[in-house]
């Protein structure tokens, strides 16, 4: 949304800082060109049930942005805590409980939060002697997580820690988890307990935003000059020509009404999700946060508990990750327990960057637009190398280099003006840093 | 001005001149202690110690030039060369050129490492250029310029217009993942000149020396005046750029350096294995790399040759020994990956807690 009204006020910077939106909005809508063999509907039911999946572990990213720890790609221990979580209760559950599965589910959310809590205010400490490397410490960590969860899981479960042998879950030599865990009850746990037709969703969310957007308005929290304006009146008029079409899909019932159906509870909790990030902003600690973010120095002799501010900013970053993963694996059905979380990191980074965040700076709405725009290039670049090179590898290889290359440029461009600044203002404390 | 200077040539005369002795940390001595124990538990588990010994000594020599290219990364200030798969990629692409033109054993290395050499220089000179503009981020930026650098080189593989037999496809377009030296001839090339055998331990003799030269060339090029400079603008950027030296370039020329070591360093290994691996091969490989000059007791600013040889002894001997005594132990457990995975990143981890400054 926000990135079309930039190319419509044709304002230069507003361009160049959104290049990346940009480029995946060309691509995808290029993917379309190519191939003809793409239908709207099976593109929008592959790309919303991508966005259930992925938007929540990718909100979870926006805190630490905002806290000055940079793009956390340690929500991977985040993921693995989850996963934890999820192993535990499955193997309990099927071995003395058998509970159903909203309460497994419900049981996995709640043991994750401690267990990620923990970890999170380890890998917050560790940031905290880091600093000035979080990013690359968090890769790090990352891997070196992986490691040890892989020594708990391989090695310790059943040397230490007794399980039965001939449980399902337990390799048949009584020493590991195998390499999948069925999720048996846990599978669609969240998508069942209530499902909307996808059209219908679309047209309820779209009012209350459209109400919402005008009520502010109205209220004037915003300045009413001439920029916002403009960006006002496309946003209603946007929203209303979705609303409008929605109105006229759902009395024609044409092709777009097939969309898969929207697991209603999912869509609650990433609504959820948003708001809390964005209601955290508005309390002391959300303060915190941000001038935390903007110079630790100041906040420091501001009061302000640097080290303890940025530990809490981790944590939440790593138990909302953790959550994220549950719901993100109960939607896939199986756990591929040493190879799901892997990635994540990386991918929900990228996703973020797509939006048009940055290191220093992401909101809600970035967070949202990139899932879209990332899991669209998703979709489309198999198609695209197949239609253009007759080959689906090429897209594969194509979209792993999309998402290296937009993490590296965006890091690039963003230490790169953040230098070029400090050579300017001569701040003692960049040039310190930098001395360094 | 005097007296900092003064104090200047002693740093850098300290970087130079410490006894290897004074430059071990407590994590080299805890990593040595546990090499130690592991080939004592081989020892008592029986297991054959010249086999276990040639087979440290081959790992060895085939991981010590991608360490090795890490000192001048080190020492220009730009922290380790967490883009080594910059340079590997520059080899593994000489390798498919030279096999491509047609060429075999000896011949092959020879033309293969001249057009690494080619490529490294140049693709050194824009990431030398690349860290300049990102100065305070290095580590970060070069990861992931390694990581897209890989990821962009599949395609590459994928489309490249290579004909050989031996690196294709039985049908189909692009390069085969693995691509074996045997059937060109180079196959443990190097390792097998003036190889020899005492009490059953094989002795990679060409490989060694290799190794060791190069280590010599490098230690060699650090004591010339572009050296000290480069050595001096890393350990103290305002006094360098005080003095007059151009730190920018000689980051450019320190990192040109790197990248060619991490070229002739893939060059050495995979002619090592018999096989090279294209697509996500080299993705990760930068990471052992670093882990190793850390291991020998390097830290992120400072770096020397004896780090180089005393940690890729100690990091590839701890997991060359370690496989077979943990298979033995805790049969079906892949205890040794995992121990590989905790140890290399824990040690690259504790290097970035010593990382001073930063910090907004």
């Amino acid at each position: 949304m926000r990135k079309a009204k930039n190319m419509l006020s044709k304002q230069m910077p507003y361009l160049t800082d959104n290049i990346v939106p940009i480029i995946f909005i060309a691509f995808t809508l290029l993917g379309f060109a190519l191939t003809d063999n793409v239908p709207i509907n099976y593109f929008l039911s592959e790309l919303s049930s991508r966005f259930y999946r992925n938007a929540f572990i990718v909100l979870s990213l926006i805190i630490p942005v905002i806290a000055g720890l940079g793009l956390n790609f340690g929500i991977v221990i985040g993921a693995m805590s989850g996963q934890l979580a999820i192993i535990i209760v499955r193997y309990l559950s099927i071995e003395y409980l058998h509970l159903s599965g909203v309460w497994e589910l419900f049981f996995c959310i709640v043991l994750a939060l401690p267990i990620a809590a923990f970890i999170g205010f380890l890998t917050g400490r560790l940031y905290n002697k880091t600093r000035g490397q979080e990013m690359i410490a968090s890769l790090i960590v990352g891997f070196f997580a992986n490691g040890v969860y892989q020594f708990i899981l391989l090695f310790a479960t059943g040397v230490i820690i007794p399980v039965r042998a001939t449980h399902p879950m337990i390799k048949p030599d009584g020493v590991g988890v195998r390499m999948t865990v069925d999720m048996g009850e846990l599978h669609y746990s969240l998508q069942n307990i209530m499902k909307t037709p996808f059209m219908w969703t679309v047209l309820v969310v779209s009012a209350v935003l459209l109400t919402l957007v005008v009520a502010l308005y109205l209220t004037g929290r915003k300045r009413p000059d001439k920029g916002n304006k403009v960006i006002f009146i496309i946003k209603v008029l946007l929203l209303a020509a979705i609303i409008a079409y929605s109105v006229f899909a759902i009395a024609t019932k044409n092709n777009i009404t097939k969309v898969k159906e929207v697991p209603t509870v999912t869509i609650i909790f990433i609504g959820l999700l948003c708001l809390f990030t964005e209601l955290i902003m508005k309390t002391k600690l959300g303060q915190d946060f941000r001038s935390v973010g903007q110079s630790q120095h100041i906040a420091r002799s501001n009061g302000i508990n640097v080290d303890k501010t940025r530990i809490i900013a981790v944590i939440m970053s790593t138990v909302m990750a953790a959550w994220g993963q549950i719901f993100y694996l109960q939607d896939m059905g199986t756990l591929n327990v040493y190879g799901a979380h892997t990635q994540i990191g990386m991918f929900s980074v990228a996703a973020l960057l797509v939006g048009g965040a940055s290191v220093r700076k992401a909101t809600v709405s970035q967070a949202l637009i990139g899932t879209i725009l990332f899991n669209s290039m998703f979709i489309m670049s198999p198609e695209i190398g197949k239609a253009v090179f007759g080959n689906a590898l090429l897209g594969e290889y194509f979209r792993t280099f999309m998402v290296y290359g937009i993490i590296g440029m965006a890091l690039g461009i963003y230490v790169w003006n953040d230098n070029r600044k400090a050579r300017i203002t001569l701040d003692p404390i960049e040039l310190n840093a930098q001395d360094n | 001005m005097l007296k900092n200077e003064d104090k200047q040539n002693n740093t850098v005369k300290k970087n130079l001149d410490i006894p290897i002795v004074k430059s071990i940390g407590l994590p080299t001595l805890i990593i040595a202690a546990f090499f130690l124990l592991v080939m004592i538990t081989a020892a008592v588990l029986k297991q054959s110690l010249p086999i276990l010994i040639s087979d440290i000594l081959r790992r060895f020599g085939m991981n010590g030039v991608l360490v090795l290219a890490m000192v001048p990364a080190i020492k220009s200030g730009t922290g380790p060369n967490f883009a080594l798969p910059l340079g590997i990629i520059c080899g593994l692409l000489a390798w498919t050129i030279g096999i491509e033109m047609g060429f075999v054993g000896f011949k092959l290395l020879l033309i293969t490492s001249a057009i690494a050499t080619v490529f490294a220089v140049a693709t050194g000179y824009f990431y030398g250029k690349l860290l300049n503009a990102v100065k305070g981020a290095e580590m970060t930026i070069a990861t992931y310029t390694g990581f897209s650098t890989v990821a962009l080189m599949s395609l590459v593989w994928l489309m490249a217009p290579f004909k050989s037999k031996q690196m294709g496809w039985m049908m189909g377009k692009g390069l085969r993942e693995t691509i074996k030296l045997d059937g060109v001839n180079a196959g443990e090339i190097i390792n097998n000149f003036l190889s020899f055998e005492i009490i059953g331990i094989k002795i990679p003799t060409g490989l060694l020396l290799t190794f060791f030269a190069f280590c010599f060339l490098v230690w060699l090029f650090f004591r010339t005046k572009t050296g000290v400079a480069i050595i001096a603008g890393g350990s103290n950027p305002a006094f360098a750029a005080a003095a007059g030296i151009d730190i920018d370039k000689n980051r450019i020329i320190a990192n040109i350096l790197s990248t060619v070591l991490g070229a002739y360093g893939i060059i050495l290994y995979s002619q090592s294995y018999g096989f090279f691996q294209l697509y996500s091969g080299p993705l990760m490989m930068a990471f052992p790399a670093v882990a190793g000059v850390l291991i020998g007791g390097a830290t992120a600013s400072k770096a020397n040759i004896s780090h180089v040889i005393i940690g890729t002894f100690l990091l590839q001997g701890l997991l060359t020994a370690s496989m077979p005594v943990a298979n033995q132990l805790f049969a079906g457990t892949d205890l040794s990956e995992i121990m590989r995975v905790i140890l290399q990143n824990g040690i690259i981890l504790y290097a970035l807690t010593q990382v001073k400054g930063g910090g907004k």
